[in-house]
């Protein structure tokens, strides 16, 4: 279990993620909703330890993440960034691999079981084939495929991942997210599209400002007043096909977006 | 299941296979370590004064092993092979391999394949420190290696001086250090261009622009040889164990990160080794270029981004291609007078407090 509790971070004296309390619990798969700047990307990257919060604390499996080094977080807990490298001329098989480099000590090299690992990767995720291709030649979505079976090549036990579906097309969003179910111990995932969030999350949280607006499961969360009173957008809620749906429309009165006004001076 | 549909579908056309990988790279190192054997002999053989291969072969074997004990050859195609030709070809394959190694480096460190091992004004740094002991006499007592120490001591705080502002606002980003090296780099040069312009020696000058053109002709035996030796083997080695956490760097610093990597230190680490490194070759050799830009591009073109391999045949690539620049140089721009006269153009040492006699070795450019 990731548990985070009370996490406080400012950027240049403005707070971007102010006191926030979540547990990513085992077998599940939690989602970060929020509009731009409500500090997601923030929340995750203390998460895994590329942030220090300014007060609180992450615990990973039950130790406090402050005590451990950048090597043990790696081996137990796997990111999908948003920097996808899509310049580097590594091949697929090569840039897999890079998910064992936390378990390799620094004079050990990639044996058997290493190559075993990245090709369990590759044929779960369904990117044997590209094996040899460079990673740069890849589309989006088999990118992000690739990226998913690096994180699996790492073998820990918490999955990240920060706006996965970022620049995908319709199909290859859900596709992502199905392979994050299938695959995923216990994942969290910054998310933009509530509907996606609705589908694949077993648990949800909020954030508006940098505080929690709400957290719990799809049905808890995605409430159309709420939202509106975040997001300062119409939301209409159905059901299709037994699946919560989301339908958006502008507010008529064209209120300002909701984090415009905070901004003004006092 | 798509995921699944996909794999049925790929699966046939072709099967991934490390051992590929792996063959394909033994054999372009198992080519270029014949390659290079092969272009030291020649380089030695190949010059102004033809000396046939197998005699090169001889004349260096009776040298180390004493094989054949007695020589018979004359002296001056023994000082042609062991005193003059060979310890250059050498210091071609160390300074080749030690840029090649630090271009690929710093390429990935600055994730910009722009980049070669003279961004982080190491060049401009040794050229101001050669600049200041020539015309300014500086010879901080160390006789006739002033002008190489001078040189590499230059290189070394113009590299400290690029971190220092690299690192001013607390970390080393690939951003901050490329644009810290592009500054120091022009200030430096804007300082050596200075220096030459207030002196009034225009020998001092001329002697300058070996450390600006780089050229290969101060190759000894001696200390220089044996630290850029041992300077180079070492940095080759350590960029090879590291290779794969050179690949997560090249991908991103957050990438990095979350592999295990702390990109800031270890961006720091391995900006002091490349500038040990080629502080220490240019100190030996002036600044030579292209070597460092493109054979990294050579060497991931032949095996793969991965740098646990591309490290090693870069250093190969760079060895060799050195080695045969060196020699066209010297068969196209051969001397009328038919011998090895390049020594008659090593430049002109600072002025020494007293006179003192020549030193040993300068008999060989008669």
């Amino acid at each position: 279990m990731i548990a985070a509790e009370g996490l406080r971070f400012s950027y240049a004296g403005r707070p971007a993620v102010d006191g926030v309390t979540l547990e990513a619990r085992p077998g599940r798969v939690l989602g970060l909703l929020g509009p731009n700047g409500s500090g997601k990307t923030t929340l995750l990257r203390m998460l895994y330890g590329a942030l220090r919060p300014a007060a609180g604390r992450v615990t990973v499996a039950g130790r406090p993440l402050s005590g451990m080094s950048t090597r043990e977080v790696a081996q137990q807990v796997a990111v999908v960034v948003q920097e996808s490298g899509s310049e580097t001329m590594l091949s697929v098989r090569d840039a897999t691999m890079l998910g064992r480099l936390p378990r390799l000590a620094t004079f050990q090299r990639p044996g058997a079981a290493d190559e075993r690992a990245v090709d369990e990767a590759l044929a779960r995720v369904g990117a044997r084939h590209l094996a040899d291709r460079p990673f740069s030649h890849l589309s989006g979505g088999e990118r992000q495929r690739v990226l998913v079976a690096r994180a699996l090549a790492q073998e820990a036990g918490f999955l990240l991942l920060d706006e996965p579906t970022n620049h995908l097309d319709i199909r290859y969003q859900h596709e992502v997210l199905q392979l994050v179910r299938d695959v995923a111990t216990s994942a969290v995932v910054v998310l933009h599209d509530l509907n996606l969030a609705a589908r694949y999350c077993d648990d949800l949280v909020l954030l508006d400002r940098g505080r929690v607006a709400r957290a719990g499961s799809p049905d808890e969360v995605l409430e159309p007043e709420l939202l509106e009173r975040v997001y300062g957008i119409g939301v209409t809620r159905t059901h299709l096909d037994g699946h919560l749906q989301l339908l958006f429309h502008p507010l008529a009165h064209h209120a300002p977006h909701p984090h415009q006004d905070r901004r003004l001076p006092a | 299941m798509v995921v699944a549909e996909v794999a049925g579908r790929g699966a046939p056309t072709t099967d991934p296979s490390p051992v590929d990988h792996l063959r394909r790279s033994r054999r372009w190192t198992a080519g270029l370590v014949a390659a290079l054997l092969v272009s030291v002999v020649a380089g030695t053989a190949l010059g102004a004064v033809h000396v046939p291969f197998a005699s090169v072969v001889e004349v260096v074997s009776h040298h180390l092993f004493l094989v054949p004990e007695q020589r018979d050859w004359s002296a001056s195609r023994d000082s042609i092979v062991w005193e003059v030709r060979l310890p250059r070809v050498l210091l071609a394959a160390l300074v080749g391999a030690g840029l090649a190694v630090c271009g690929i480096a710093l390429q990935a460190m600055v994730r910009n394949l722009l980049a070669d091992p003279y961004l982080i004004g190491v060049n401009s740094g040794a050229s101001t420190g050669a600049a200041a002991a020539i015309l300014f006499g500086v010879t901080l007592g160390l006789g006739e290696h002033a002008l190489p120490v001078s040189a590499f001591l230059g290189a070394l705080v113009a590299s400290a001086l690029v971190f220092a502002v690299a690192r001013s606002a607390g970390r080393v980003t690939s951003t901050r250090l490329l644009l810290a090296g592009v500054a120091v780099g022009y200030a430096l040069q804007a300082l050596t261009s200075f220096l030459i312009f207030a002196s009034d020696s225009a020998e001092g000058a001329r002697s300058v622009m070996f450390w600006l053109l780089g050229s290969l002709a101060l190759a000894e035996w001696g200390q220089p040889l044996a630290v850029a030796a041992v300077v180079v083997t070492a940095t080759v080695a350590l960029l090879t164990v590291v290779g794969r956490r050179l690949d997560a760097l090249s991908i991103g610093d957050e990438t990095a990160l979350t592999l295990g990597v702390h990109p800031e230190r270890f961006r720091s680490l391995l900006l002091v080794a490349v500038a040990l490194c080629v502080a220490v070759v240019v100190s030996a050799a002036g600044s030579i270029g292209f070597v460092g830009l493109v054979v990294p591009h050579l060497a991931r073109r032949a095996v793969g981004a991965a740098h646990t391999r591309a490290v090693p045949v870069a250093a190969l690539m760079g060895a060799v291609l050195l080695i045969w620049a060196d020699v066209l140089a010297r068969v196209v721009l051969a001397p009328a007078g038919g011998a090895d006269r390049h020594r008659h153009r090593r430049p002109r040492r600072p002025v020494p407090a007293r006179p003192r006699p020549p030193p040993a070795g300068d008999h060989l450019t008669s």
